[in-house]
């Protein structure tokens, strides 16, 4: 693929030959006549040509987006990490990259931080190509992965300032920024402590805390909550929207749908590598529907038939979970199927030993998400 | 908003030389630091040796010979040279440890000089290296280990031990970005450390080996680098086995340095 389309003799007679004023006739007739056959003009012109300007539209980077994927694969084996990826995060926006173990979200963030080639495709960050220039990247980013990367023999405020010396900060910038960021993420009485004393809530703190050093235009967070406390979760959730506030773009990975909900502009739900749905959290929850009545039988012979029984009530059919054993039904109007349920299997002589009405799991939204995706594929 | 054209132009001028060197200090520094948190790890790094020291010198060394020389005094820069290369292995572990805790991948995300955290494992382990060199030399000197020779030849082989250390610190930092767990780069720098260690001069003269084994034995960069620095303490002709000592300081820094950058470069 190294002559692109403007190398092409054709291309670069074409343009020639238009600016002489000959119309179209005569070029065909001039390239005719220097042996050219109509077949291998055609083939420049929709093998070279036409695709690669249909691509460049393609690959043309939303107006204001600050990353932009196109096509990203990359293959572990036979497994693929990410199958054919794109996307687009607006500056200064929030994307919750939401997916189930295994999904591709720390490949992709991988990816996207210059830690990983990618098998093929293309990713801009900030305006650079990372697979081009990725030292340059690198200037415009924090990450914060998904396992606290901290040095345990270093005091916390250590760690701060090394960051800040390998970002090439002048030293009192350093200093400034290290009491700063102490001070954001509660870590001050520790400052001095080696982070091996260190819980696992203030490793995941100093290490986002390490990520925002350089004070980044667009910060990466892998999974940044999980393994806090709820408190340090929703002061870490206050953080984030800080940095917000203040311009900065950030794409967060999460296995929770409500983390997700809460701090994102838009979702990205990805899963085998695949992006399998997107949009504001709102419009995702439209998509999922309601939730799930869940139901579970004193006499489990009678499964069955209960299933039955319970097709036509909810917004989808009843089945039977292979996990739990219990008897799901995915509802739109959740009070009322259930109180239908009950009725029916009143009336059947059927005995409940347990019933709830339920948000979907994000288990559940992935399967359902994925079921979706699968038929809109036929 | 910044304009990415000003920005790259500044980020440019920031891999300057400078750069690199400061880079390569903050790096040196931090793995620098935990000896100096943790005294007692450089203590035990050198038990293991003084345990081989005693071991030689009292219950094998009478019946090793070695003509011109007391066996203690033929025996500490053996040991002092081996000290050193057990010292190398931990570059690879080191680094082991920062890849599986996920550092690399930190440093890797910076806009740091790519060559500062191989460069300052290397740079801090041959550091410590100096402090254990002399360590062992103290533990010599209480076992009656004693020598003649001009400070400046101390000086010399004391250079030449650590330049030997770090040589062998990039073979190590190769196995460790390759096996990237500690404790199989542990079992890895073991494995072909010792049957190197124990086929060399550093316990016994290579003369008393057999035939097939002395082949080897007389040309390991072991051998000819224990056999410098015993010259330069010792007294005696340096030059062979000193020139031979730099060519395969040479060869092994031209292979391995290349192969642990690349390393770095695609971990993954
Ligand atoms: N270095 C690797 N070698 C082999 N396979 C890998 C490697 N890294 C990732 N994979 C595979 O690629 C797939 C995606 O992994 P990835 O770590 O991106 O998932 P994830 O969405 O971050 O999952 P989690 O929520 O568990 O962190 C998985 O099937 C994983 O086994
Ligand atoms: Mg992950």
């Amino acid at each position: 693929m190294n002559q692109t389309k403007e190398d092409h003799p054709l291309t670069k007679y074409i343009a020639e030959a238009s600016k002489q004023g000959l119309s179209k006739a005569q070029i065909i007739k001039t390239l005719t006549d220097e042996g050219w056959r109509i077949n291998d003009i055609l083939d420049v012109i929709l093998e070279r040509i036409l695709p690669e300007d249909v691509k460049v539209q393609e690959v043309a980077p939303a107006q204001d987006a600050i990353i932009s994927v196109r096509s990203i694969r990359k293959s572990y084996g036979k497994v693929a990490a990410l199958d054919n990826i794109s996307l687009d995060v607006p500056r200064g926006s929030v994307l919750g990259l939401l997916g189930p173990n295994g999904a591709g979200k720390t490949t992709l963030v991988r990816v996207l931080t210059t830690l990983l080639k990618p098998d093929s495709g293309t990713a801009i960050v900030s305006g650079i190509n990372v697979a081009e220039n990725p030292s340059l990247v690198r200037n415009h980013i924090g990450l914060a992965g998904q396992y606290a990367a901290i040095d345990e023999n270093l005091t916390g405020k250590e760690n701060l300032e090394l960051v800040g010396k390998l970002y090439h900060l002048a030293p009192e910038v350093i200093v400034a920024r290290t009491q700063d960021l102490l001070e954001r993420f509660s870590l001050v009485d520790a400052a001095n402590r080696t982070a091996k004393t260190y819980s696992g809530g203030m490793r995941r703190r100093l290490d986002l805390a390490a990520s925002l050093v350089g004070e980044p235009e667009i910060l990466f967070l892998d999974e940044p909550t999980t393994g806090l406390d709820p408190r340090s979760r929703s002061e870490l959730w206050e953080v984030i929207e800080g940095l917000v506030k203040d311009g900065t773009t950030v794409l967060l990975t999460t296995q929770y749908l409500e983390e997700a909900d809460y701090l994102a502009d838009n979702i990205i739900m990805i899963d085998h590598g695949k992006v399998i749905a997107q949009g504001t959290a709102r419009e995702l929850k439209a998509q999922i529907g309601g939730g799930v009545v869940e139901l579970h039988l004193s006499d489990k012979r009678r499964m069955t038939e209960a299933t039955q029984l319970l097709q036509g009530v909810g917004a989808e059919p009843a089945h039977v979970d292979e996990v739990s054993g219990h008897i799901t039904i995915p509802v739109e109007d959740g009070a009322k199927t259930l109180v239908e349920a009950v009725r029916l299997l009143y009336t059947a002589g059927l005995e409940l030993a347990d019933i709830e009405l339920r948000k979907p799991t994000l288990d559940e939204v992935f399967l359902k998400l994925t079921e979706k995706g699968a038929s809109n594929d036929k | 908003m910044t304009n990415n054209l000003t920005a790259s132009k500044e980020h440019i001028a920031k891999q300057g030389v400078f750069w690199i060197l400061s880079d390569i200090m903050a790096m040196t520094k931090r793995n620098l630091v935990r000896y100096i948190r943790l005294p007692q790890l450089l203590i035990f790094s050198t038990i293991q040796p003084v345990m081989f020291l005693l071991l030689f010198a009292y219950v094998f060394g009478g019946a090793i010979k070695t003509p011109g020389n007391s066996y203690i005094n033929y025996l500490i820069p053996g040991i002092i040279v081996q000290t050193v290369i057990f010292g190398a292995m931990q570059t690879g572990v080191g680094l082991a440890d920062d890849l599986s805790k996920g550092l690399i991948d930190r440093f890797r995300s910076l806009p740091m000089a790519r060559s500062a955290v191989l460069a300052g494992r290397t740079i801090a382990d041959s550091i410590r290296n100096i402090f254990v060199v002399l360590l062992m030399s103290g533990v010599g000197y209480l076992i009656g280990f004693r020598v003649h020779q001009p400070l400046s030849h101390q000086l010399l082989a004391l250079g030449l031990t650590i330049l030997f250390g770090f040589s062998f610190s990039w073979i190590s930092a190769t196995i460790g970005m390759l096996v990237k767990s500690v404790e199989t780069a542990q079992v890895a720098g073991f494995i072909w450390v010792f049957p190197l260690v124990f086929a060399s001069s550093i316990f016994v003269p290579v003369a008393s080996m057999p035939n097939w084994l002395q082949t080897w034995a007389k040309i390991s960069p072991i051998t000819v680098t224990v056999n410098s620095v015993r010259a330069l303490v010792l007294g005696g002709d340096v030059t062979p086995a000193l020139w031979h000592s730099f060519m395969w300081m040479a060869a092994i820094l031209i292979i391995f340095v290349p192969l642990a950058v690349n390393r770095y470069r695609r971990s993954t």
